[in-house]
């Protein structure tokens, strides 16, 4: 099968899905074509709202449906749902604990070409910091899916991020995806490497090239980060005793500080985070900004080499 | 309306300003300006128009009402005891810690409380999801939302006018409390927000203007929004910030100040006297 980006799996679920669960609704800002809601929209009409270019009115139109016992998703792109609209996320949805899916699409450096205006990489930083908020960042089109369903069926505010680039997939078979549990993806004894999101699939090359060498890596998809699995992340620490992080987010607040957070207060060990390094992003080819920016595959095999070295 | 139930819903009035008064003394903080001035609108509504039952504030048929100017927190708290949604007593726990009714609305917390608030702005995107849902729904349920003056400065007002008037939200109907006062002055020495009335007329509305302490326009108001179709309706109501305590009256230093024991005392005889 061929590559396919998350917020094509969402679409694609949420128009699947839209027939099993009726009190779905579906908000967008004028850009369902890209956070590919147009999906659902087809399907149901009469259950898609369009918010107009207007993401602060999107984010409390939203609350307003799940007052009244909807499950509405709002969608638009990451960095407009948490930057334009964060004051709206925390005071009405999360501090009343409302039942809204923030399913924000094109995060991270690999938007590419529109540039930094629009890579969201502090996105989940900044939802991590509100209280009842839940952040799901799966990694390929397959566990998108699984999110999806998995976000219906929880009651609470969700952000869900999602990638634009098309990632190859992780996941060939049906997986367990439980909402607080990552995935152990590939066993291995020497290093462990942490990531989410899109970053799955490069840790997995790193593995790949790890294992060349003869270093066995073990592989876990974190894919939702907060409330982060943190008896994954200790019982796989005991077993390697060295972590690596690896995210398409600033390597402040993201993945990498929440699994920094944990095993400094519990099971210390040698952590080396890959991520994006304080900087803004630019325009350009997602892979080459990927390289540029030090979070490729090679990135994060020499992060493992590094943090075997620290033990 | 009868005389009877005028003189009713007056004297339900007049319990209200007495109630906030004696909480925000007794709280030593709060905002008694802004509640003062839209007490004969929740009033109106709890007592004589929305479909509410204290004893059932879940109720998913009920008419919504959404505080959005939420510092206006007192007006609901002492609409919502005075309806029997919580003891009186709790009145008196404004503020405190450990207890239920917080400085600006809890929806988790507080029964009858539709929408959490407190931040400006926010509440007419609520308030147009709830209608929005009703419509779906096929639910003949009315959406009330109560926004300040100095609040239609937040830009977020106007996507959420755009968006009712878009949807054609007829089952909505949001009042302006135009008291003319914001916290650094009035509304023109800060940002003016005048011509109100024409603003959302332009965004698509039909809009009425009344005096805001006028029990029988709020009934003529209410009733023209609701025979309305098509489009959402805007009542401006004219109101006086602090109204009811002489010394309160348009007097922009009563946005967020509590008043002494003395300062209660001459309100509550004050009252009485109206009474």
């Amino acid at each position: 099968m061929g590559n396919i980006a998350t917020r094509e799996a969402y679409g694609a679920a949420l128009a699947e899905l839209g027939e099993k669960y009726k009190n779905v609704v579906v908000l967008d800002a004028d850009l369902s074509k890209s956070t590919k809601t147009h999906d659902f929209k087809k399907k149901y009409p009469d259950r898609f709202f369009n918010m107009g270019i207007s993401e602060q009115d999107l984010i409390g139109t939203a609350a307003g449906f799940a007052t009244c016992g909807k499950i509405p998703f709002a969608s638009t792109f990451a960095m407009f749902a948490t930057g334009r609209a964060f004051e709206q996320i925390r005071n009405s949805i999360a501090y009343p604990r409302l039942n809204v899916k923030i399913a924000a699409t094109h995060a991270g450096i690999t938007l590419g070409e529109d540039g930094a205006s629009h890579q969201a990489i502090e996105d989940v930083a900044i939802m991590r910091a509100v209280p009842n908020m839940t952040i799901v960042n799966p990694a390929d089109a397959l566990s998108a899916r699984k999110a999806i369903e998995a976000a219906i069926q929880y009651n609470g505010p969700m952000y869900i991020r999602l990638g634009r680039l098309g990632v190859p997939e992780v996941y060939k078979e049906d997986i367990d995806f439980t909402i607080g549990k990552g995935i152990l993806v590939e066993e291995g004894k020497d290093v462990t490497i942490i990531a989410a999101g899109f970053m799955v699939h490069l840790a997995i090359e790193a593995s790949a090239m790890l294992k060349e060498e003869g270093i066995s890596a073990e592989v876990i998809d974190m894919h939702t980060i907060k409330p982060i699995d943190k008896d994954l992340i200790i019982g796989s620490a005991k077993k390697t005793g060295a972590i690596v992080t690896a995210e398409e987010h600033n390597i402040i607040g993201g993945l990498g500080g929440a699994v920094a957070e944990v095993l400094c207060e519990e099971y210390p060990v040698p952590v080396v985070r890959v991520g994006i390094k304080d900087v803004f992003g630019q325009s350009g080819k997602p892979m080459e900004l990927v390289e540029l920016y030090g979070i490729s595959a090679k990135d994060i095999a020499a992060a493992a080499r590094q943090a075997i070295a620290k033990k | 309306m009868e005389n009877r139930v005028l003189g009713e819903l007056k004297a339900t009035a007049n319990a209200i300003r007495k109630d906030i008064i004696t909480m925000l003394a007794e709280s030593k903080s709060g905002h008694p300006g802004g509640s003062l001035s839209a007490v004969e609108i929740l009033t109106y509504l709890y007592f004589k128009e929305m479909n509410v039952n204290p004893s059932s504030p879940k109720d998913e048929n009920r008419d919504r009402f959404v505080l959005s100017k939420g510092h206006g927190a007192p007006v609901l708290y002492s609409t919502l005891a005075e309806k029997g949604y919580f003891p009186k007593e709790e009145l008196m726990k404004l503020r405190k810690t450990n207890a239920m009714l917080q400085g600006h609305p809890d929806m988790k917390g507080t029964p009858g409380v539709d929408m959490s608030t407190g931040s400006l702005g926010q509440g007419l995107s609520v308030s147009n999801g709830m209608a929005l849902s009703a419509k779906l729904d096929n639910k003949s349920y009315r959406v009330y939302a109560l926004l300040g003056d100095g609040e239609l400065q937040e830009g977020q007002v106007w996507e959420a006018a755009l968006t009712a008037a878009h949807y054609k939200l007829d089952n909505l109907t949001i009042f302006i409390d135009h008291n003319g006062l914001q916290i650094d002055g009035t509304n023109e020495e800060v940002k003016n927000v005048n011509p109100i009335e024409d603003k959302w007329k332009a965004f698509g509305w039909h809009t009425i203007s009344i005096d805001g302490h006028d029990l029988l326009q709020i009934e003529k108001a209410v009733e023209e929004a609701k025979g309305t179709k098509g489009k959402p309706t805007v009542i401006i109501a004219s109101t006086v910030k602090g109204k009811g305590i002489s010394f309160m009256e348009n007097e922009v230093g009563w946005h967020g100040v509590a008043p002494n024991a003395e300062q209660k005392e001459q309100a509550l005889k004050e009252l009485e006297v109206l009474k």
